[in-house]
């Protein structure tokens, strides 16, 4: 069939296009990132060679975003804050699964419906609040991440957990083990996949949050890479060759992040969709 | 009976408390200080009523934000789900690449709005001048310096941004087609346009809820990347809900007024988001 090869290959050359074109911005940045300022203005699609190359940008971006620092910092708080998200919304949805009462109905609607609640219409009140109880720290930012990622996660593991059957659970508390020990060894074991979707929704928001950092964490040695890079950027937006190196080493880890695990974020993705 | 009890709240408990702490409580107090003239500095509280909404319904700025917001909301709505639609359908042809396309349409997603805020200022401002003086296109120049350029400079951002998503989104409802229901079109004539509006089209309805309360309620509640990509300028004209709320309580210190207008984007977000669902969920087809 021409016709059909035709068509095959007009569309492979159309995507490839396509492809290219979502891909440019990060070319655009990558390749000005390593040029001097004179060089980006002399030609802002060359590449970067000769007189204009300059990868002491990266040497010097790398250091005044105070990198390695700013790097432990987002990685802290996202490990722990996804880490206590997972065992509490497990936990709870598991009881609210397994308890046939008002409560647990009402309750979970109540997790459901904050859904709509955006961030902006509670934050006022909410550091205000924070700052009374002494909560304007990293600890106190996991704990708000653990409040703010609760309904998602509770909605995800309660629909899953309807899905397995109680049997085993059951037969574990026969065999003398209390709640807690068939949580731990029987229920907690049988939500990996799910476990792996929330992980991944978890850790992707909360380490590309910016606003919740902003308000809560007032110390530059607990700045999270967004929040350097808001500050950095303040600081250097009309030294674009820093700024754009500055930009491109604040993208590596969750690129980085996303080569190792794209499977599980494209199917964490089409699953936390669903709901 | 009470063992059960006990285990019930030892579960539920840790969470709901941060839940209560982070999200509940803030709500209602967030009501009630929208009814005074709370500043954040100092401690006595005076309640005034409505005239916090009043103002926020008579201030031309909110209105506009308001709108601006809307209009934003809109189109970038109709151009992510269109893009990401389109993209899911070319990557499921069976092509070559069509792996390595999807990770990379979905790469945006990956990172921060405000940094790819920042990314899209240079390029707006930096390589879209660049081209368009070497080429004399003066529609590449001065963008971002306008209400108009960055009204649809914050467009493209977010499109690039979300359309990658919708279509991981796409990619599983049209796997999801019985080949058997294409195979039986083909059989009767129908060529690939019918089979797109008669059998893909319907049974990705579903999908397309989820798609468009997504990107809906996303574009609505946009802020990093309205700080990033514009800060509101020129002159406030480019300033959405959440940015405008924001500057109202850190730049003026008007804390009361702020939460005000931060209820009524609440009950906004809520309304709008909810009419979808209602609308979008009649139309899907049973099976």
């Amino acid at each position: 069939m021409p016709h059909e090869k035709r068509k095959k290959f007009f569309l492979g050359i159309l995507s490839w296009i396509l492809a290219m074109l979502f891909l440019s911005p990060f070319y655009i940045v990558l390749v000005n990132s390593l040029k001097t300022q004179k060089g980006i203005f002399v030609g802002i699609t060359s590449l970067p060679f000769g007189e204009y190359f300059s990868p002491e940008n990266y040497i010097e971006a790398f250091q005044k975003l105070d990198f390695l620092r700013s790097f432990s910092n987002s990685l802290m708080i996202t490990v722990s804050s996804t880490v206590l998200i997972i065992i509490f919304s497990s936990m709870a949805a598991w009881m609210l699964v397994r308890t046939k009462s008002k409560l647990s109905t009402g309750m979970y609607f109540m997790f459901a419906a904050a859904m709509l609640i955006p961030f902006q219409s509670v934050m006022l009140p909410l550091i205000n609040l924070m700052g009374k109880i002494g909560f304007m720290n990293p600890g106190g930012l996991v704990f708000m991440y653990l409040g703010f990622g609760s309904s998602l996660a509770i909605i995800m593991y309660h629909g899953f957990i309807k899905g397995i059957p109680v049997e085993l659970e059951e037969a574990a508390l026969i065999d003398g083990c209390n709640k807690f020990q068939t949580y731990w060894y029987i229920v907690l074991p049988l939500l990996k996949p799910i476990t792996v979707t929330v992980s991944i929704l978890n850790v992707m928001w909360i380490w590309n949050d910016f606003l919740l950092p902003q308000l809560v964490i007032n110390r530059p040695e607990w700045h999270t890479i967004q929040l350097k890079m808001f500050f950095f950027f303040g600081q250097f937006s009309r030294k674009w060759d820093l700024a754009l190196a500055g930009l491109t080493i604040s993208m590596i880890p969750i690129i980085i992040f996303y080569f190792i695990a794209q499977k599980h974020i494209v199917k964490g993705i089409t699953q936390g969709s669903i709901k | 009976m009470k063992k059960s009890k006990f285990w019930f709240w030892l579960f539920v408990g840790p969470i709901l408390l941060a839940f209560l702490t982070v999200v509940i409580v803030p709500m209602f107090r967030g009501f009630y200080f929208s009814f005074t003239e709370w500043n954040g500095i100092s401690n006595n509280v005076n309640l005034i009523g409505f005239e916090n909404y009043a103002r926020a319904l008579t201030d031309e700025e909110f209105i506009h934000s308001f709108f601006f917001t809307a209009k934003f909301a809109a189109v970038s709505v109709v151009m992510i789900n269109m893009i990401g639609f389109g993209l899911a359908l070319l990557v499921t042809q069976g092509l070559k690449g069509s792996n390595i396309q999807r990770s990379i349409f979905f790469m945006p997603n990956l990172i921060g709005g405000l940094v790819l805020g920042f990314v899209w200022q240079f390029i707006f401002t930096k390589a879209f001048d660049a081209f368009g003086s070497t080429w004399g296109i003066p529609f590449f120049e001065g963008w971002l310096s306008t209400t108009g350029t960055g009204f649809w400079g914050l467009v493209i951002l977010m499109s690039w941004q979300m359309s990658g998503y919708m279509m991981i989104i796409y990619i599983a409802a049209i796997q999801s087609i019985p080949e058997s229901l294409n195979e039986a079109a083909k059989i009767d004539g129908a060529n690939a346009w019918h089979r797109l509006l008669n059998i893909t089209i319907p049974m990705v309805m579903p999908a397309f809820t989820i798609g468009l309360f997504l990107s809906l309620s996303n574009s609505f509640k946009l802020f990093d990347q309205n700080l990033a990509l514009t800060r509101g300028g020129p002159y406030g004209s480019t300033e959405m809900l959440a940015l405008n709320i924001y500057q109202t309580a850190f730049s003026r210190n008007q804390l009361g007024y702020a939460q005000a207008k931060a209820v009524i984007f609440l009950l906004a977000v809520a309304f709008i988001t909810l009419t979808q669902i209602y609308y979008t969920k009649k139309k899907e087809v049973e099976m």
